[in-house]
Order: C-alpha cells, then sequence, then structure tokens
C-alpha cells in the first residue's frame, strides 16, 4: 500500500517518537494519520499497519473497534458532527441535530450515496462554552444555529 | 484565538500571554518571559522543586484534585528505570473546555511546565496526549515543539545546562474513558483504552511500567508561574487549602458563556452574576454542576451560596471537578437532563467492567422510559436504586460518574419524574427560546 510523501514522513516521524521496542505505540496515531488519506480504515490498512508496526492484524483490529474515531466503514467527503451532550443540549443542540438530519437526509453514522456528507451525533467534544458546536472533519464552529449550518452546508456542496 | 471576551474579575496568570499577539509564538513567550522559570528549576534540587509546588496547594486540574506536589514526590528516585512525563488532554468531560484554550493560547507555557516536571523527578522523555478530535491543536503544539527544539529549549543539552528532554505529541481517536489516567496509558502504548487495575499507580509504573508523573493540561500550566511568584503567593491566590487560580468554563443557560480564569474559592454568585453576565432571560437557576458531567447535581439554591473550591463543593455533596460549570434554568427539563448524561456513560463504558458496563446501559433504558413518560414509580427507585449499586463497585472511577448524577437528579428533582408519568405538564414556564421545555 502506498501513501502519500506527507503522510510516509509524519509515519516516519511517529515511529521515532517511541523507544525502539515500542512500536506499537504508534499504532493509534497511524490509524489516525491514514484513516485522513484512506478516508476510513480498510481491510488493506489493517495489514498495512500491522506489517509496518510488526504485529499481528488482530492486535489492529483490537484497537480499531475500541475507538469512535476509527472508521471501519466509508465516511463522507465532508463528515458533519453534531454535539447534542449537556451544554450543547441545553443551548439548542438537539433541535440542531434534528434540523441536520433533515438537511442532510441522513441519521446517525450514516454516509450519503454520493459519498459527498456524511453525519454523526456526537459527545461532547470540548466547545461547551461556545455551544451548541459542530464539526466539519477537524474544523470547529461556534454559537452555530440551523440558518448558520444550511449556509454551511450549502457552502460545502458549491465548492464540491 | 479566544472565543470569548475576557472579564475585568479574572485574575489572569495562567492566561496572561493569551492577549498578546502571536501569543502562541516562541517569540512571543520569549520575551514574555517564557522558560525563564525552567532555567530558575535548573538551578533547584527535585526536593526545592517539588517543595515548592507542594507549598502552592496546587491539587490536579484534570477533575479528581489530587495534591500535585505530593504526586510528584512518589516517584521513586533510586528507580533505574527512565522516568516519564505524561500529559493529559483528553478533555473530554463534558462542559469542559479549558485545556483547549491553554493549547491553542500559549503552547509554551506547557511545555515550560512539563520541563520544570521533569526537572523535579529526572524525566528525559514526555508525550503529549490530545484527544483526536483535537488535531488542530496538535498541529500547534507541534509547531511549538519545533520551534522549542530550533531554540534550543528541548532535545540535547538545553541552554548549555546539562538536561536532555524530549517532547512528542500522541493523539487519541475517541474514547472518553482514555481521559482515565491507566486508560490513557494503555492507548498511549497502542492498546484499547481499558483502566489497569491500582495500585500500582503510575508514579510508580506508569507509561512501560516505569515511573510516571500524569497530570492534566492546566496542572503542568501552573507550574512556572509558581516558581515565578513562589509557592506561598501562588497559593494566597486563592483561599486555604485550594492555592492558584482554576480556569472554568462557564456553559449553559449563562448570558457570557465563557472560558474565565478565577481564583480558587470564587464565590457562586459572583461568578453567574458578575463575570456570566446573569442567568439568560433574567430566569431562575434550576440546577448547577460545579465541574463536569460527572459531578452531583445541586438545585440552584443550594448552589447560590457557595464559592468555587474543593471544600465547599464537597461539603456541600459534590466536587469541583475540572471547571467545566453546567448552569440549568428554571425551563431545563430534568429528567431529559439526566438521560442524556446517561446517555454518555453509557456510549463511553469501556466494556470492561460488569457494573459500568451494565449498569449505564440499564439507566439509560429506564431513564428513557422515565423520559417518554410511559415508566412506572417503581423505575424512579430503580433507577436511584441501581445508580447506588454501581457507586464504588467499578474498575476505574467512570462508573461513579454516572451513577453520581444520576442520583441527585433523582433524589433532587423526583418531582419532575412523576409529573412526567403523571403527564402532567411540570411547573416551568413556557418560554419560546428554549429548546427544553416540557410540552404536554
Ligand atoms: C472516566 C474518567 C475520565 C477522565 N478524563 C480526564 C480528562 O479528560 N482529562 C484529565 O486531565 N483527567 C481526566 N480524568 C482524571 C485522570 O484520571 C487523572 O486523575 C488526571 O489526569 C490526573 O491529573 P491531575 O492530577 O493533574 O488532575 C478522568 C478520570 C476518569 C475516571
Ligand atoms: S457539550 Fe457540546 S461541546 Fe461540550
Amino acid at each position: 500500500m502506498t501513501f502519500s510523501p506527507e503522510l510516509e514522513k509524519r509515519i516516519e516521524k511517529l515511529l521515532a517518537s517511541y523507544p525502539s521496542n515500542r512500536r506499537k505505540s504508534a499504532l493509534i496515531p497511524m490509524l489516525m494519520y491514514a484513516q485522513d488519506e484512506t478516508g476510513y480504515v480498510t481491510r488493506e490498512l489493517v495489514e498495512e499497519v500491522a506489517r509496518r508496526i510488526g504485529i499481528p492484524p488482530v492486535q489492529v483490529d483490537e484497537v480499531v473497534t475500541f475507538y469512535t474515531m476509527l472508521w471501519r466503514k466509508p465516511r463522507g467527503k465532508y463528515h458533519v458532527q453534531v454535539c447534542t451532550n449537556i451544554s450543547c443540549l441545553l443551548t439548542g443542540g438537539e433541535e440542531l441535530y434534528e434540523h441536520t438530519c433533515k438537511k442532510l437526509g441522513l441519521g446517525h453514522r450514516e454516509t450519503a450515496a454520493d459519498g459527498v456528507f456524511s453525519l454523526e451525533e456526537v459527545e461532547c467534544m470540548g466547545a461547551c462554552s461556545w455551544a451548541p458546536a459542530v464539526q466539519i472533519n477537524y474544523d470547529f464552529y461556534h454559537h452555530v444555529t440551523p440558518e448558520k449550518l444550511d449556509q454551511l452546508i450549502d457552502d460545502l456542496k458549491k465548492v464540491h | 484565538m479566544l472565543y470569548n471576551e475576557p472579564s475585568p474579575l479574572e485574575t489572569r496568570v495562567l492566561t496572561r500571554r493569551f492577549s498578546l499577539p502571536n501569543s502562541a509564538s516562541i517569540d512571543t513567550a520569549l520575551a514574555n518571559g517564557g522558560y525563564q522559570q525552567f532555567l530558575k528549576a535548573c538551578g533547584m534540587t527535585q526536593e526545592q522543586i517539588i517543595d515548592e509546588v507542594k507549598a502552592s496547594n496546587l491539587r490536579g486540574r484534570g477533575g479528581a484534585g489530587f495534591p500535585t506536589g505530593m504526586k510528584w514526590g512518589f516517584l521513586p528516585r533510586q528507580s533505574p528505570k527512565p522516568k516519564y512525563i505524561v500529559v493529559n488532554g483528553d478533555e473530554s468531560e463534558p462542559g469542559t473546555c479549558k485545556d483547549r484554550v491553554l493549547i491553542e493560547n500559549d503552547p509554551h507555557l506547557l511545555i515550560e511546565g512539563i520541563l520544570i516536571a521533569a526537572q523535579a523527578v529526572g524525566a528525559k522523555a514526555g508525550y503529549v496526549y490530545i484527544r483526536g478530535e483535537y488535531r488542530y491543536l496538535i498541529d500547534i503544539m507541534e509547531k511549538a515543539i519545533d520551534e522549542a527544539y530550533a531554540k534550543g529549549w528541548l532535545g540535547k543539552n538545553i541552554q548549555g545546562r546539562g538536561v536532555d528532554f524530549d517532547l512528542y505529541t500522541h493523539t487519541g481517536a475517541g474514547a472518553y474513558e482514555c481521559g482515565e489516567e491507566s486508560a490513557l496509558l494503555e492507548s498511549l502504548e497502542g492498546k484499547r483504552g481499558q483502566p489497569r487495575i491500582r495500585p500500582p499507580f503510575p508514579a510508580v509504573a506508569g507509561l512501560y511500567q516505569c515511573p510516571t508523573v500524569l497530570n492534566n493540561v492546566e496542572t503542568f500550566c501552573a507550574v512556572p508561574s509558581i516558581l515565578e511568584m513562589g509557592g506561598k503567593a501562588w497559593a494566597d491566590l486563592g483561599i486555604p487549602k485550594a492555592g492558584g487560580t482554576k480556569l472554568t468554563c462557564l456553559t449553559g443557560h449563562v448570558n457570557k458563556c465563557g472560558v474565565y480564569e478565577l481564583p480558587l474559592g470564587f464565590p457562586v454568585e459572583k461568578m453567574i452574576n458578575e463575570v456570566g453576565g446573569g442567568i439568560r432571560g433574567g430566569r431562575k437557576m434550576k440546577a448547577f454542576i460545579p465541574g463536569g458531567s460527572s459531578c452531583p447535581v445541586l438545585k440552584g439554591d443550594e448552589a447560590w451560596p457557595l464559592t468555587m473550591d474543593y471544600d465547599a463543593m464537597a461539603k456541600a455533596g459534590t466536587m469541583l471537578g475540572s471547571g467545566g460549570v453546567v448552569i440549568m434554568d428554571e425551563t431545563t427539563d430534568m429528567v431529559k437532563a439526566a438521560l442524556r448524561i446517561m446517555h454518555f456513560y453509557a456510549h463511553e463504558s469501556c466494556g470492561w467492567c460488569i457494573p459500568c458496563r451494565e449498569g449505564t446501559t440499564w439507566l439509560k433504558k429506564i431513564l428513557t422510559r422515565l423520559d417518554r413518560g410511559v415508566g412506572t414509580t417503581r423505575d424512579i427507585d430503580l433507577a436511584g436504586d441501581l445508580a447506588k449499586n454501581m457507586l464504588g463497585r467499578t474498575f476505574c472511577p467512570l462508573g461513579d460518574a454516572a451513577a453520581l448524577p444520576t442520583i441527585s437528579i433523582v433524589e433532587k428533582f423526583r418531582d419532575e419524574f412523576e409529573a412526567k408519568l403523571r403527564k402532567v405538564q411540570v411547573a416551568v414556564p413556557a418560554f419560546p427560546d428554549s429548546p427544553l421545555v416540557v410540552m404536554q
């Protein structure tokens, strides 16, 4: 499996971050950074990461099944995450999530057929003082209203 | 970047460089006192550094509030094993968004705090574990680390002082449990984020079974100012037994939500009305969570006379926690709040031990019934009893974190549960702008 030169550089740096007999420490970061390129954790990626670290693929699977941000099925190019945890709930997060479901025609952890958008109702993302909060891929959006969300989505549709 | 206006009532110690242009750059840090306390630490013995931290009364800012100086003192001096520094930047306690602000605005303050801790225990390497959602912070942190290497504040023979220290970032991948210190270490070792049996504590057998200092981001960020001011003077910023300042996240139904640096012992009333500009719409406060959703919930009237410190909150039957203050006004549906909180713990339970895994899911089911008004009065008792049965019976404190808010909400707001069952409108005024109005 070939990665981009940037990812190769990142992986090299990553593997140098841990004692040489502790390469397994690089597992989760390697999956996270590689997933940004592959979209999700494919079978091929599991095997590649296992090979690079020098562990059996089953040890990679053990980890992939534990962490919410490691995806085992394709996500959209734009992964929209709406927080409905307590501070967001109090400021309209639930209505915002329902609105987003309708806007995108998707439910929790669903990906649109054309692969452009996917949606997820997420737990607290650390934006509680500027709630309700949304993340699209890794970008944060604060004080999001349904109107603001529509605007965000429509803009992304245009650039797509 | 600052996401809210600072308040004139803040005591800006950790956040004092925040308003400077390019506050995250090493040039700004160095021109404004950055790394000077590390140099001071190089001229101190390990005991002197630890004594200063003990004198400051600094208690861990990650939620448990354990005295930091004492924790550092637990590392075995004579151990032949390498020692590590691990920074807990997992920040996933609902209501909490302060470590993010610290790393984003002044990553060099964190690096300096880490270097001082490393001097105090003789560590040569450290990892900053940052939750996966905070990818942009990993970029900021890595840039700061690169700058520090380039200017000789990390690496070999730092500033010619004969000190070596290497620092790395490590991303999480979405798991609240990885904020728990032993699960964090498992995750850092490339495993599922499940807790380890303790003792041994990380101070003795932490990362790779080596002695490890593991603290919250804010705890490390407090250390440079402790050396600068002296432990005693730093302690005096707060109140006896609770030193210094704490980054406090005001969230929920308050006019000026935001992260503010307030001295320990700050009155709740002043915090809400003056720093936070009062409750939204001039309403009454129905409920108050002092520091993240794992704390027992207080009724508004219980909270008003309190002060924001460990002892006052403990006396009131709750905890100061992580600094994530959640304020709920009189329109809040407490049954729904209890359900949403339990939904989180059921989702985040790591599944390792049965009382937590089964208990949280069962409670979520009961609370769902009650929220829909289709339960029975026995369900209300069952929810309380079940939560009490989880207390102290789980492998790590996540079980308690799930049980405590439930027990307090069921006890203090029982009438709302009963009212929902009777399908009678709870006596809350209906405000059109409020998302949590109980409809008939
Ligand atoms: C379920 C659970 C989640 C936790 N999450 C965090 C967290 O996100 N950040 C944090 O600093 N501490 C968290 N803690 C507390 C840590 O276990 C640990 O006490 C803390 O990082 C120690 O640092 P301190 O003494 O500086 O507070 C959590 C604890 C539990 C039980
Ligand atoms: S509760 Fe939504 S970001 Fe914290």
